[in-house]
């Protein structure tokens, strides 16, 4: 029993650093339907932000708070960059967004190498951060896993209020439903469309924060979960947030049993199997949109 | 009542433009084939030749992209997975030719993890088997995930990144299963290739010849589809599929014979790169690889013949050339070339070619 | 020929019933026009026919039903549509665009080898749509009109029983809206056409019968006289309509 307990809290807490991960893209790819594979460096950039804060500020616990503010505009800038460098003229034509992103992604790989070496670097987790939650003798809950549960769902509320409730959030789904109905009804969408890359590419940045608790810091990290972000968002269906939460849990859920009964090698097989035979079901992911269109 | 009966057409059976365009990849891939079967052996060194085989095939891969992404708008991010495919099939046939009958791969018996062969390795022993396999295996997994995610207008982005992730699924499962394909390290060391030993330079330029066959075949085979009617089907359905539907036809088959036709491409081309170069392993067929196949369609010309062989081959030796002396500079300059050729140059330079015919006068 | 009969269909979009109960009938080689204001259900009901979205209740087509079936196979069975902005394959020639129109009962074989001819029903069709001297052009760089005409063309070698065409006369000059109408008389002598329109002096010179959607619902039905002089219709939308005109 407590097996199957302890499997499904690994479950939850691989599924929050899928949302964590996936949360940006579900604004940028799943809103906007811009297919940005530098996401993945992003993320990356909050992790180095942390590292780089580690040689400013001594304390961890201080340094990963602050982190958090620093790595959100950090990568947020640079997905604004990014938007009004190359994106924007390329909203007509999603494929070559993805090559060309992809290849944004290469320079700022070889950047990171650059600046902190092609060798992975650690940081030092807080204090706070590094016991365990011992709920029974044999159901122990790590406490940086915890904290990325708090983290994904705090973003996750702070994104919904901002979409629902704010001016700007109005904006952002006017732009996604009609563009150019919400143009002529003088929202400038230049503007929306910076706003929201700079949210969705600053969770990156948060996300990246939270993977400095799991793991060591290095130039392919972005790599390595990007792909697994955008299946979260493909699953979990275009332009719904809930989608990708759904799913982000579900899958965590499904790939922490698998790799329990066999290999971590196995389990990703499966999972990617799971997503295929999940869209013969509901080949526009979890939720729709519904619209008269011809595509 | 459709009428079946044609009539000869008296006035330009074709138009003098249409004309030209065909002309050219014709002229083209006869000055290629010379190039490749005359001049490259007589010019190139022993070294240089196999090297020219390694971007030959990758350039086979390319031909199956032109066709897939280029035509049919399907941009396949995991060809890799084919190449791996066509890749381990001869390289296990390679390696049980090599441990002789009824005998086990080397690295099996140095990882010691097994007792006997495992019951898929047996069939690749006879290379009756094992080399129709090498092509046909890769059809057969393209075509199940094919008619799978076609059927369900899976497509666009999301084909992409389908595609993608089941390269990186294969190269995650290549690598744990050390045991029986060599993990990380893959299959490599291959003394003979259907008899002839591998280390003698006359073999190996026998292999280069081999390749080079290949390739005029897959291009003859892309041209003859690419002008036919299905080829006009097909760039039908990449402008719009939803309109070819209204007219008759189930697009999902027609992009299933594109797709399947170039994962048979890059096995074939995965088959010969183990001889030609040696090697198979998942470093070879996972994302990053799989992406890499499509920058150099992307920078010769994806919706023309030739452009993806010659931007394959370009690229591939610039990445020799200066990731030995330059890797940090050979990435940023990969990197640009995706940003500036996709962005600015989307025709590639088979387009810049165009371009600059129409400013001179 | 055959004719189209359906019976209580039903299209709903999340709970908005945008075709709610319609029984339509139109005889064979009938010229019926779909009128209505706009979110009647006119190009909804179309899409249904046509297979593009959901719905219940029965479409025949002779005596085929058709909803239910994939938008290919409706295709195959003889029912072709236009879109309301013109959908051609604009880097395909004319005659490219013809012959693919022409082709969806081809061979595996024959599709493999080049075209090394025009197809009879294609050279007629460039004749009826008067575009013979485009015909290797790119349909990308045909004027509105032609484009349209295209359109029709693709559906004549497609050798549909049954046309349904959305607006086919929008943006279209004078002449080309009379050039459009004669058209539409040639086709229907061995076709059955259904025209949405919202060209009320289109309608009046070629319609043979006429159908008043209104919020998802047959409001009327009748010749264009008929129509014109029920009350229903005046107060819902003829009324605006005859004003402007």
């Amino acid at each position: 029993m407590t097996v199957i307990v302890s499997q499904l809290f690994t479950g939850v807490s691989i599924g929050a650093v899928l949302l964590l991960i996936a949360l940006g893209l579900s604004l940028t790819f799943g809103q906007m339907g811009v297919i940005n594979m530098a996401h993945g460096e992003f993320i990356m950039a909050g992790a180095y932000t942390v590292y780089v804060l580690q040689k400013v500020i001594t304390g961890a616990g201080w340094s990963l708070l602050i982190a958090l503010p620093i790595a959100f505009a950090v990568a947020g800038a640079m997905g604004v960059l990014l938007e009004f460098l190359l994106i924007r003229r390329l909203y007509a034509r999603p494929l070559d967004t993805l090559l060309v992103t992809w290849g944004v992604s290469l320079i700022l790989q070889q950047a990171a190498r650059d600046i902190f070496g092609a060798p992975n670097v650690q940081t030092k987790a807080p204090d706070a951060l590094t016991g365990n939650v011992r709920i029974t003798d044999d159901l122990v809950l790590s406490n940086n896993r915890l904290f990325i549960l708090g983290l994904a769902g705090l973003a996750v509320v702070a994104l919904t209020l901002v979409l629902r409730f704010t001016s700007l959030g109005r904006r952002i789904r006017a732009v996604v439903q009609n563009r150019d109905l919400a143009a002529v009804s003088g929202i400038p969408t230049g503007r929306v469309d910076r706003l929201t890359f700079f949210i969705g590419s600053g969770l990156a940045g948060v996300a990246g924060v939270a993977l400095t608790l799991l793991g060591p810091i290095g130039p392919t990290m972005g790599t390595n979960v990007i792909i697994d972000a955008f299946l979260v968002v493909v699953a979990g269906g275009i332009g719904h947030l809930k989608g990708s939460v759904i799913v982000a849990f579900a899958l965590g859920t499904l790939q922490s049993l698998i790799e329990y009964s066999t290999t971590v090698s196995v389990a990703k097989v499966l999972v990617f199997v799971a997503i295929v035979a999940f869209l013969q079901w509901r080949p526009q992911g979890l939720f729709t949109l519904r619209t008269r269109s011809m595509a | 009542m459709t009428s079946t009966v044609e009539r000869p057409v008296s006035a330009p059976p074709v138009a003098p433009r249409r004309r030209f365009v065909l002309r050219g990849p014709g002229v083209g891939l006869a000055v290629g084939a010379v190039v490749l079967f005359a001049v490259a052996p007589v010019a190139l060194s022993d070294f240089r030749l196999s090297l020219l085989a390694k971007y030959l095939c990758i350039a086979m891969v390319a031909v199956g992209i032109g066709l897939a992404w280029g035509r049919g708008g399907l941009l396949t991010l995991g060809q890799g997975v084919f190449f791996g495919l066509g890749g381990y099939a001869m390289a296990m046939h390679m390696k049980l030719a090599d441990a002789g009958p009824g005998q086990m791969p080397d690295f099996m018996l140095l990882y010691g993890q097994l007792d006997a062969l495992p019951w898929w390795w047996a069939p690749f022993r006879s290379p009756y088997f094992a080399l129709p396999a090498t092509v046909l295996l890769p059809m057969l997994v393209a075509f199940l995930l094919g008619s799978l995610v076609f059927r369900r207008r899976v497509r666009g982005a999301y084909f992409a990144i389908l595609s993608q992730a089941l390269a990186a699924a294969l190269a995650i499962f290549l690598i744990g299963q050390q045991g029986t394909t060599g993990g990380t390290n893959g299959l490599t060391d291959f003394q003979g290739f259907f008899g002839y030993d591998l280390d003698d330079p006359v073999n190996q330029r026998m292999v280069y010849f081999i390749v080079a066959a290949s390739l005029l075949a897959l291009l003859l085979i892309a041209r003859q589809l690419i002008r036919s009617r299905y080829g006009e089907l097909l760039v039908a359905v990449r402008d719009s599929e939803e309109r070819v539907r209204f007219l008759g036809y189930n697009p999902a088959n027609v992009k299933l014979v594109a797709y399947v036709v170039a994962a048979g491409m890059a096995g074939l081309a995965g088959a010969l790169f183990v001889p030609a170069v040696g090697i198979i392993n998942p470093a070879l067929i996972g994302i990053v690889p799989s992406i890499e196949f499509v920058i150099g369609v992307a920078v010769g010309g994806r919706a023309t013949l030739l452009g993806p062989v010659i931007g394959a081959v370009a690229v591939a030796w610039a990445r020799t050339t200066l990731s030995e002396e330059f890797p940090a500079a050979w990435t940023y300059l990969q990197g640009l070339l995706f940003v500036l050729v996709v962005a600015f140059l989307p025709g590639g330079l088979a387009s810049a070619r165009v371009l600059l015919r129409r400013r001179s006068p | 020929m055959s004719g189209l009969r359906i019976r209580d269909l039903r299209v709903s979009f999340d709970g908005f019933k945008a075709v709610d109960g319609v029984d339509l009938d139109v005889a064979p080689g009938d010229i019926r026009f779909l009128i209505g204001p706009n979110g009647a259900g006119k190009t909804t009901l179309v899409d249904a026919v046509t297979g593009l979205v959901k719905a219940s209740g029965s479409v025949h087509f002779g005596d085929a039903e058709l909803l239910g079936r994939p938008v290919h196979q409706i295709a195959r069975m003889g029912v072709g549509r236009t879109f309301q902005t013109a959908t051609v394959f604009e880097e395909l020639t004319v005659l490219q665009n013809l012959d693919i129109a022409a082709g969806a009962g081809r061979s595996p074989w024959s599709l493999l080898r080049r075209r090394t001819s025009v197809p009879t029903v294609v050279s007629e069709a460039l004749e009826t749509i008067n575009l013979t001297a485009q015909r290797d052009q790119l349909a990308g760089t045909l004027a509105h009109g032609q484009k349209q005409w295209l359109e029709i063309g693709m559906l004549l070698v497609q050798d549909v029983r049954l046309l349904l065409l959305d607006e086919p006369v929008a943006g279209m000059s004078h002449d080309e809206r009379d050039a459009t109408g004669a058209l539409l008389g040639v086709v229907s002598r061995d076709r059955t056409v259904v025209v949405i329109e919202h060209d009320m002096d289109f309608m009046r010179s070629f319609a043979r019968t006429v159908t008043v959607l209104h919020a998802g619902k047959v409001l009327s039905e009748g010749s264009v006289a008929q129509v014109q002089a029920d009350p229903k219709v005046q107060e819902v939308y003829l009324g605006q309509g005859t004003r402007d005109a």
